[in-house]
């Protein structure tokens, strides 16, 4: 080994701190090829089960609940994906390596934008993967090129914003195990208590109440109304005023917390 | 080289109720290695992450290469190299990947970080294994690489928590011989450990602490006249004889020092020397063979139990930190 000293120079740069970490996390998916079932293949089996065994019973025809579906098993899909955010963070804490990285000179935040960054490429990838294998299987964007492209980026946005509540999970949670425990029971019940899978108007209405209060109802129908053409203004407006709002919560909250971890 | 790489000064760092530092004062000299000795919660792993900057401390300060831990944290970073108990590496990644990933986060170019991991990996005998997965490391091959990866940069100072608790004898005597180089080459080591040999060998100060408070300082050597005198021991051949031995030896111990029975051996602290030739006529005379008889210096093992009043714990548990049970092995 050589003994010349070197001190890096200057300030940490946050930019590059953060590709490579995000390049760590998706490394991670080569070495652990079940999250790429988890983030294609997965979703897609969700999708043939429930359009093809559910959806002649509840839309008449299995083509016509795949385009009501599918902005629903989207987003659903998307809202599950942070999941590995949670665990990954989780195990980072146990197994020592984010004492590593703050013993570091780099950028602290790195480890969060570098998470963020990662996630939002799996994200996209889910993205691509369901909707291709759904335009396969018959789907039509109906709402226009532009709408395609709004829905796409409001699902990716989404996803994102999810990030932060499973961040402060898995930064918060002692274990992975109640990571699990935590996130299914918030996750779960989030997805399927919406407008994803059927009408809200062929509910009780104490559940109704709940449906609308949603907002995951709200992401599903702005996507709706942009991938099949329809209302979309007052969804849009609803899930953006969510979305804003849940990261102004849960990211300060997992940022706090990641920083009080020890 | 006679400044300090490291002082702190009534360092207090508490957990709830539990004071994991209560009041630690310690000076780490360059191009030494400093052996922070003590039982499991003693507040070894807590001194280290106050002084590298993980923790702050409640009260008291410490300065790093010149730095202070709590106003320029930044600083510090750059100086150190940190080794945790468990070995901080990414098992999802492969060796080379571990440390090519470190170069690339202290802003080091592709190329470099490349080269730099590869230098690494050879010099920790790991080159075989640099595109494996970590999870297939072995426990030995795991910890030379973290201690690799706190090397990446290059650390002015290294700190190394238990870095050989939990491997086996050769692993471990083979990590000894890297820590000798490096200190060699200049780098300053501060060691945490509860194992007395592994301070013996390799720590040039040492500081014992207990409860989070320094119970007692110094080189080896220092600490082992300390207890004063030398230690007589004798074995016997049939173990029937072990009461009329230890009785034998009782004599020996003024009155003050009570001998302490294994089971196998009895051994005794003693200041007069004379003692050896005198034990050999009682035992003689009172017709007990033994197997081994001998005088010695006081081993470490011996020094912290005379100082904390109990035998130093091996189990393998997280020291400190109680708040936070947040490692499992």
């Amino acid at each position: 080994m050589s003994s010349i000293t070197v001190v890096p120079a200057g300030r940490p740069n946050v930019l590059s701190n953060t590709l490579t970490i995000a390049r760590r996390n998706l490394l991670h998916i080569k070495a652990t090829p079940e999250q790429l079932v988890e983030m294609s293949i997965q979703p897609l089996m969700f999708l043939v089960l429930f359009v093809y065994v559910f959806g002649g019973a509840i839309a008449g025809s299995s083509k016509e609940y795949l385009q009501f579906a599918l902005p629903g098993i989207l987003v659903q899909a998307v809202s599950f994906l942070p999941f590995t955010t949670a665990l990954a963070l989780n195990t980072d804490f146990q197994r020592g390596v984010i004492d590593r990285f703050r013993s570091l000179p780099i950028a602290r935040s790195a480890v969060i934008s570098g998470r963020i960054a990662a996630d939002g490429v799996r994200i996209l990838w889910s993205i691509l993967i369901i909707t291709g294998f759904s335009m396969i299987l018959g789907f039509r964007f109906t709402g226009g090129t532009a709408g395609a492209f709004g829905a796409v980026v409001l699902v990716l946005a989404w996803g994102l914003v999810m990030c932060w509540p499973m961040a402060f999970i898995g930064i918060t949670a002692r274990s992975p195990e109640s990571v699990n425990t935590w996130g299914f029971m918030i996750i779960l019940p989030l997805t399927f208590a919406s407008s994803a899978f059927a009408n809200p108007d062929t509910m009780p209405g104490w559940l109704q109440a709940i449906v609308k209060a949603n907002p995951v109802t709200s992401v599903i129908d702005a996507s709706r109304g942009l991938m099949l053409g329809g209302p979309v203004a007052e969804p849009l407006t609803k899930a953006v005023v969510w979305m804003i709002a849940l990261t102004a919560l849960f990211a300060p909250l997992a940022i706090m917390r990641y920083r009080r971890r020890i | 080289m006679t400044s300090s790489a490291i002082e702190a000064e009534g360092l207090v760092r508490t957990f709830g109720k539990v004071r994991a530092l209560d009041g630690i004062d310690l000076v780490a000299r360059e191009g030494t290695v400093f052996g922070l000795l003590g039982p499991n919660g003693a507040g070894k792993t807590t001194a280290i992450r106050v002084l590298s900057t993980l923790l702050r401390p409640d009260a008291g300060r410490a300065v790093v290469g010149g730095y202070d831990v709590v106003r320029e944290p930044a600083k510090v970073r750059g100086l150190i190299g940190l080794t945790g108990q468990y070995a901080a590496v990414d098992e999802l990644l492969s060796g080379q990947d571990n440390l090519y990933m470190i170069g690339r986060l202290l802003g080091w170019r592709k190329a470099d970080a490349r080269a730099r991991a590869a230098e690494l990996l050879e010099a920790f005998d790991l080159s075989h294994a640099a595109t494996k997965y970590v999870k297939q490391y072995s426990g030995g091959m795991r910890r030379r690489l973290d201690l690799a990866a706190s090397l990446v940069g290059r650390p002015r100072l290294l700190y190394l928590d238990e870095p050989t608790t939990g491997l086996d004898p050769r692993s471990r005597i083979d990590l000894w011989g890297m820590i000798r180089t490096l200190v060699a080459e200049g780098t300053t080591v501060l060691l945490t450990t509860q194992y007395l040999e592994e301070a013996d060998r390799l720590a040039d100060e040492i500081v014992v602490i207990d409860h989070g408070k320094v119970i007692a300082a110094g080189t080896p050597q220092q600490l082992k006249m300390r207890i004063g005198g030398q230690v007589l021991q004798a074995q016997p051949a049939d173990p029937a004889d072990l009461v009329a031995t230890e009785a034998i030896l009782a004599s020996f111990g003024d009155g003050e020092n009570r001998p302490h029975n294994d089971g196998q051996l009895i051994s005794i602290r003693i200041n007069d020397r004379a003692a050896l030739g005198q034990a050999v006529r009682q035992l003689d005379d009172a017709g007990i063979v033994v197997d081994d008889l001998s005088l010695r210096r006081p081993s470490l093992d011996e020094v912290f139990l005379a100082v904390t009043g109990h035998v130093a714990e091996e189990d393998e548990l997280g020291d400190a930190a109680p708040a936070d049970e947040r490692r499992t092995a």
